[in-house]
């Protein structure tokens, strides 16, 4: 990920241009001077603890994924080592793991977009104008935050259930086959991961959205552009900055999601990657493998992050 | 999130609220059906698991709460009733909490200092904060876990809010400087007209108006903390918070006790944020009148 693109995800658009602060004079430019110390005692503190348990960490864990266990050793016993081999070992046996979490991830993140794009945009455009129906509907986006995540993909066990009626349902209109099931299923698990990431897609393209105006969008109509043709050469383009932030919210967790995988899987057909870095670490002991799986995981979403900002990032982005 | 509109005090200049305007028939037509459809079908999608979570809390359950086996209040007259339930739920807020504070204190700093002072390693300061959001919590988790491992440190409460301070902190930093951002500059150029120093500006002027932001940051910080699993899973050894009791129990199915207290907590966070859009709704009203 480029600095410019991390930085532009992390401020909002309306970021003081620093050419457009007006030249100081030398007085002010020597108080200027002492607010920039005050400023570096400000950043320190926070700095220093996200250096000490993020930064460290991950050398930490990267040391780790190199440790070799000698030999008679027991479980869990490992000593600093160079051992390249055991990233080419987790590679060859759990490939395919990756293969099926980013594209679980990917299916996830794309119905998200279809489901929450349109959600913002009724909210944000649609309801423009009263205030008070569009702020109980906010409260809806942001109401599963409030309510534990456990909990409500056990509600979707209950729902995907054998017994349920959304089972009996599809039966009846002959859908799902009369020995088909729900649970235990890849749908399970990415509908799932649609359904908790969700408010993450919406609320980046609510925030954006909210900001469009709406006269460009009367200007398209003006301009014989029919409403589709519309959205999608003025409207779609505008919003880029919320899907984009949007989508990367919504892919980063579900690439590394378990617990949809354990609760609405368990299955070998839906093992994530998650759920192996899990059971190496407390299950098998075998640290070095989790940590050469978690290490692979970050590379990988950070360079997909990385093409993907630079692929479809708009002007200001890239 | 849900507090942009607030802290202006001057009119909103849309277009919208300043009369009606002319609508273009063809230009707003973007699916007149296909919009509000699909987005009122998305809407129930998001709230009917939390209805489950709701109507199961009162299922006359037993020992597992997998199927519907009739009304009871009994679950919400004695949620304790599952041993190391209650426990779990206090360490969860209490963890919660702790984090939330140190977090809010040390990410309203960071986002004060980047948004008004100039550093010559900003960029890599920008990234250092994006870093954590771009990492999936597992292997947040996973590497903390490793530091831990290798420096011997006892597993327990102390790492779990370290953890989660850790994780809070990006979080906070991006939702304040997005305030700090939207703040209008004249508003301190008018204090230093009217003779405020520095400091008094900042405490007079400045910080009250970011107080909402300040609280909208903390309050998610405190959501994202409380229902954190997956960390906590990682680093928190034999200490069990609210959502890693859910999950053990999950295995044979969890005690209606524990969609009770869910569901409290989810009203009270509910009737929290419904009251404050309330009240900034009524207060808008009464300045667009005045």
């Amino acid at each position: 990920m480029s600095l410019k693109a991390a930085e532009e995800l992390t401020t909002p658009q309306e970021h003081v241009d620093p050419a457009s602060i007006p030249e100081r004079s030398a007085e002010e430019q020597r108080t200027w001077r002492t607010r920039g110390r005050l400023g570096m005692l400000l950043v320190i503190p926070g700095f220093a603890f996200i250096a000490i348990f993020f930064v460290v960490p991950v050398f930490s864990m990267l040391a780790m994924s190199l440790y070799t266990q000698p030999e008679g050793a027991v479980a869990g016993e490992f000593v600093p080592g160079f051992n390249v081999a055991t990233y080419a070992q987790v590679m060859s046996t759990y490939g395919d793991t990756f293969v099926r979490s980013f594209a679980f991830a990917l299916i996830a993140t794309v119905a998200a977009l279809c489901i929450g794009y349109p959600m913002a945009y009724l909210v944000a455009v649609r309801l423009r104008g009263r205030p008070l129906l569009q702020g109980l509907l906010l409260v809806v986006i942001i109401a599963p935050f409030f309510s534990s995540f456990i909990l409500r993909v056990q509600s979707w066990r209950f729902i995907l259930s054998d017994e349920s009626w959304v089972v009996g349902f599809l039966k009846a209109i002959s859908v799902l086959p009369e020995d088909g099931r729900l649970t235990a299923t890849a749908l399970a698990v990415v509908a799932g991961m649609t359904y908790l990431y969700l408010p993450l897609m919406t609320l980046p393209i609510y925030a954006n959205l909210e900001r469009l105006d709406t006269r460009l969008i009367e200007a398209g109509g003006d301009l014989y552009a029919g409403g589709f043709q519309t959205f999608l050469r003025v409207t779609l383009p505008l919003s880029m900055p919320g899907v984009m932030a949007g989508t990367i919210l919504t892919f980063i967790p579900a690439s590394g999601d378990y617990v949809n995988a354990v609760m609405l899987g368990n299955n070998v057909d839906t093992t994530t990657v998650g759920q192996i870095v899990d059971s190496r670490f407390f299950h098998a002991a075998d640290y070095p493998s989790a940590a050469a799986l978690s290490a692979v995981l970050m590379g990988i979403i950070l360079i997909l992050v990385t093409l993907y900002v630079r692929r479809f990032g708009t002007k200001e982005i890239v | 999130m849900s507090t942009q509109q607030s802290g202006s005090t001057e009119a909103p200049v849309s277009i919208d609220q300043a009369g009606p305007t002319p609508r273009s028939r063809r230009g707003l037509d973007v699916g007149r059906w296909f919009v509000p459809v699909i987005g009122g079908l998305a809407f129930l999608y998001l709230l009917v698991p939390i209805a489950y979570i709701f109507v199961f809390s009162f299922n006359d359950a037993g020992r597992t709460n997998l199927t519907w086996r009739g009304f009871t209040l009994a679950n919400w007259q004695d949620p304790c009733r599952p041993s190391q339930l209650c426990e779990a739920f206090v360490n969860s807020l209490n963890v919660a909490v702790i984090a939330t504070v140190v977090a809010t204190v040390l990410g309203t700093m960071i986002a004060f200092g980047l948004e008004r002072y100039r550093f010559r390693f900003a960029g890599s300061a920008n990234l250092l904060i994006f870093l954590p959001l771009a990492t999936p919590e597992v292997v947040l988790g996973a590497s903390l876990l490793s530091q831990f491992l290798n420096l011997g440190v006892q597993l327990g409460m102390g790492t779990t809010v370290l953890s989660h301070i850790m994780f809070c902190i990006s979080f906070v930093v991006v939702a304040i400087r997005a305030r700090i951002a939207t703040l209008d500059p004249a508003l301190e150029e008018a204090a230093a007209d009217l003779y405020a120093s520095g400091r008094t500006a900042f405490w007079r002027v400045t910080f009250p108006l970011l107080i909402p932001g300040i609280a909208a940051a903390a309050l998610l910080s405190f959501a994202i903390s409380f229902d954190d699993f997956i960390v906590a899973n990682f680093n928190s050894g034999a200490f069990t918070t609210f959502p890693q009791y859910a999950y053990v129990a999950a295995r044979r199915g969890i005690p209606a006790e524990v969609n009770v207290l869910g569901s409290a907590m989810f009203f009270g966070a509910i009737a929290l944020v419904l009251g404050v859009q309330l009240w900034r709704y009524w207060r808008n009203r009464r300045w667009a009148t005045l």
